[in-house]
């Protein structure tokens, strides 16, 4: 496959300097929103903290890809006397949980950088957190070409794994009638 | 649709178990906007003043501001209203942290209790699924430790609890509710909530909250998030750390607290102690406050870090802010802030509050030092040890433990300094001289009468001296380019005269305090901190970023804007005035009604050295009649009148008190 020029957006995360204050959940689900800012609703973000002050637990993390299955098993991480599961590092809209689902529709979300036209400066949730737990970096990285699944693709996997294809085609035939 | 509001709230009946959710009347959010605003409306319309804290008729209202759950940066405050046990007035005391944004994605503007619970229990919230669940093994739990088991045992890390300790479920008159890093902590509403059987809260929220003008909204948001972050690094040139910038008074992040415990009194609120922040004791303190900080901590959507994780080794974690860091050494004359520390880390699964709590105990032991209490009054017995007498930290700490579970002298002082004086008897009356409206106060003993805040201890009815005061100076620069400097940015005065009081404004001579600002400026400055303090209970803005700091991202001429944009509502800045205006009568008008008046506008005799009663006298009149109130502080038919509020004359004819 061929290589081409791409531009690697990077969000930095520093656990240490997260104050907890979920601002960037909060800003993304406004971002996203149709109209945008419109709407305010942290379970619709595509960033989500685990937030444990008690035990110093402090986990931005951003939604990634659709998946299907839910994992065998669970694993325990233990770092600097701190324990984590292994779906707190997980950024998979899994059918385990709930998390980086559209609360109503169960649809799966993830982070697009906030792309946006025209483009932003940085993503909001970047924007959103001045004491720099967050930070945003670009670079340029050859990689190899490959198609990306798009997002209409990835909602329409996950209706067709919830309702099958049969359901699925009759309804398209059906709305297809309508227009 | 309703916007930044969700338009329900939870009623719940701990008597029968009745759980309703109820929509709101738009014409409420009209009048006065919310939390505060409309909990004062609930309170009017359904607790008369018959009503006794501790009847089931009393409400426990948790009601979120207006714009909690908005994308407003700091709006997440929970406002809590009951009748007080302590001061028999209306209480509303807030918290901040998570909570109110919480309820307000799952649905409700505001949870109201009434009634009482047959037994112990806890409520669950998860949008629209509500549970009255048993709370028998949570009994005795501390309060932080609550929070933690009920999130476990419901298996929802993300839920948000508010809950009491055993202060509250004995009925302690100082109990608090905590939550988070947050607590409800003045004039016992955790009492309250124990009474009602009640001993926590746990919500979860998967819904919307709209707003009316999403992008113009958005711009003002953002300014305020970068101002803010401006003011973190440019201090207010020449004023003392915690005024210069944002924020609940940054103690966590501070380790010099010279001006604290060298300025405000030790013990029962008496002694100065000019000479203690020595080398040595900065070192001790300043080693103490680093080691055990775990990290410095925010409330919801704010970026300012007021609060902190202290983990002491030996004891859970808990979360902290501000001076309660400071009140139980001073308290217990106990020259440690590991003990300070401890001893809040206690009163904290206690669920007491860090104002009153070390002034009660301080109180006992100035009793017991003049011989009106006694040793057997600190004598053991079989369910508990005698009171280690030689110790001051150890006393400390076995009072209250004797206060929180009201056994023995701990049960007379479960109810405050003034209650407990009045119970002991036998001159103890003269002993209770930090109190107002039956509620303990800041520390602080100063020498000259200063007038405006004269103004605002006597009329504030938050019984609490930092959520009144903050957009004034606190003091004059003496250098006259010092002021012009300062007046420069100072973008948010109500008007251009304002200024020019603060630059005739001088630390000696003709132009200086206590006769000016003179009178009439007097009652225009604290009119003008006292609106801007309304706005935000209304709006659940944290103070700390609003009405108690100089230069603060939220100010008079953008709140109509941020609101409007917001909620949808017609408002521009009279008629944002005329909200506060209307908000304030009615909370002087639930008090009124449960007795309020001119005595009780009455700070403590000897809360400054130096008095002048001719001049604070015509102070009051002044300020009464600026407010629309009569001699006895009482708002006219025509102030009443003039904002809509027919229905509270109405009340007050029947009732005699016009």
């Amino acid at each position: 496959m061929a290589t081409i020029k791409k531009i690697i957006k990077t969000i930095n995360v520093d656990v240490s300097k997260c104050n907890g204050c979920r601002a960037c959940e909060m800003i993304c689900s406004a971002f996203h929103a149709n109209p945008k800012y419109s709407v305010m609703n942290p379970e619709r973000s595509r960033i989500r903290l685990f937030r444990d002050p008690l035990r110093d637990l402090y986990l931005p993390m951003y939604a990634g890809p659709y998946v299907e299955a839910e994992c065998m098993g669970r694993e325990k991480y233990i770092i600097d006397d701190k324990e984590y599961d292994e779906c707190d590092f997980c950024r998979a809209a899994c059918p385990s949980r709930d998390l980086f689902h559209e609360p109503d529709s169960g649809l799966p979300l993830k982070c697009d950088m906030c792309e946006d036209d025209p483009p932003q400066k940085e993503p909001l949730c970047v924007r959103w957190c001045p004491n720099d737990a967050l930070t945003y970096e670009e670079r340029e990285e050859e990689v190899e070409e490959q198609v990306e699944m798009e997002d209409v693709e990835t909602g329409l996997a996950a209706l067709v794994d919830k309702y099958g294809w049969e359901k699925m085609k009759d309804t398209f035939a059906r709305m297809q009638l309508k227009d | 649709m309703r916007y930044a509001e969700t338009g329900y709230n939870l009623e719940i009946d701990l008597t029968t178990g009745n759980i309703e959710k109820v929509e709101t009347d738009p014409r409420d959010t009209e009048a006065l906007l919310g939390g505060l605003g409309t909990n004062a409306k609930i309170m009017w319309d359904r607790v008369p003043p018959e009503v006794e804290p501790f009847d089931p008729e009393n409400l426990l209202i948790f009601g979120a501001g207006l714009l909690c759950g908005t994308m407003c940066p700091g709006a997440n405050r929970t406002i809590v209203t009951t009748v007080s046990p302590q001061t028999r007035f209306m209480a509303y005391s807030m918290m901040g942290g998570f909570f109110a944004p919480e309820m307000k994605y799952a649905g409700y503007d505001k949870i109201i209790l009434r009634g009482k619970s047959p037994k112990l229990v806890y409520i669950w919230i998860k949008d629209d699924k509500v549970e009255i669940r048993d709370a028998a093994h949570l009994s005795g739990k501390g309060a932080v430790e609550t929070q933690d088991l009920i999130r476990a045992e419901l298996k929802e890390p993300r839920a948000h609890v508010a809950a009491i300790g055993l202060a509250g479920e004995n009925r302690v008159w100082y109990s608090s509710i905590e939550q988070g890093r947050s607590s409800a902590s003045r004039q016992g509403l955790g009492g309250v909530m124990g009474d009602k059987g009640v001993k926590a809260i746990a919500v979860r929220g998967t819904k919307d909250i709209n707003v009316y003008k999403p992008a113009e909204l958005h711009k003002e948001c953002d300014w305020m998030m970068e101002y803010m972050m401006w003011r973190q690094e440019n201090p207010v040139p020449k004023m003392m750390p915690i005024m210069a910038i944002l924020g609940s008074p940054q103690e966590m992040m501070e380790c010099d607290e010279k001006w604290h415990t060298e300025n405000f009194v030790w013990g029962n609120a008496r002694t100065r102690r000019k000479n203690f922040w020595t080398p040595e004791i900065e070192e001790a303190w300043t080693h103490t406050q680093v080691s055990v900080r775990t990290r410095l901590i925010s409330c919801y959507n704010c970026p300012i870090k007021c609060g902190a994780v202290i983990t002491i080794p030996g004891q859970a974690a808990y979360m902290m802010k501000c001076f309660t860091k400071l009140t139980y050494a001073l308290g217990a004359m106990v020259d440690s802030l590991e003990f300070s520390l401890t001893m809040a880390q206690k009163a904290t699964e206690y669920g007491l509050d860090g104002f009153s709590t070390p002034q009660v105990i301080a109180f006992a032991w100035e009793l017991w030092e003049a011989g009106i209490l006694t040793d057997e009054d600190f004598a053991g017995t079989e369910e508990y040890p005698p009171c280690p007498m030689g110790d001051n930290a150890e006393r400390f700490e076995w009072l209250m433990d004797r206060i929180v579970r009201r056994q023995g002298i701990g049960d007379i002082l479960a109810n405050g300094v003034y209650w407990a004086a009045r119970k002991i008897g036998k001159g103890a009356e003269v002993y209770d001289h930090n109190t107002i409206r039956k509620h303990e106060q800041t520390p602080l003993k100063l020498g000259m009468v200063n007038p405006l805040y004269y103004l605002m201890y006597a009329t504030n009815e938050k019984l609490n001296i930092t959520q009144i005061e903050g957009q004034w100076p606190q003091m004059p620069y003496k250098d006259p380019a010092d002021r012009e400097a300062f007046v420069k940015d100072w973008f948010h005065v109500p008007a251009e005269h304002y200024k020019e009081y603060f630059l005739k404004w001088e630390p000696k001579g003709e132009f200086a305090m206590p006769y000016y600002p003179g009178i009439k400026e007097c009652c225009e400055i604290v009119n003008w901190m006292e609106m801007m303090h309304y706005i935000d209970d209304a709006t659940g803005v944290c103070t700390g970023i609003s009405a108690f700091h100089l230069k603060p991202p939220y100010h008079i001429h953008n709140y109509p804007n941020i609101i409007a944009y917001a909620t949808g509502l017609d408002i521009d800045e009279e008629k944002l005035i005329t909200f506060t205006k209307r908000e304030r009568q009615l909370v002087r008008a639930n008090n009124v009604r449960r007795g309020w008046r001119r005595e009780d506008d009455t700070p403590p005799e000897d809360h400054w050295a130096k008095r002048l009663p001719e001049y604070e006298k015509q102070l009051l009149d002044a300020y009464y009649e600026f407010k629309g109130w009569n001699m006895d502080g009482i708002p006219t038919k025509e102030t009443l009148l003039e904002l809509g509020l027919g229905y509270v004359v109405e009340d007050f004819e029947k009732r005699g008190i016009l």
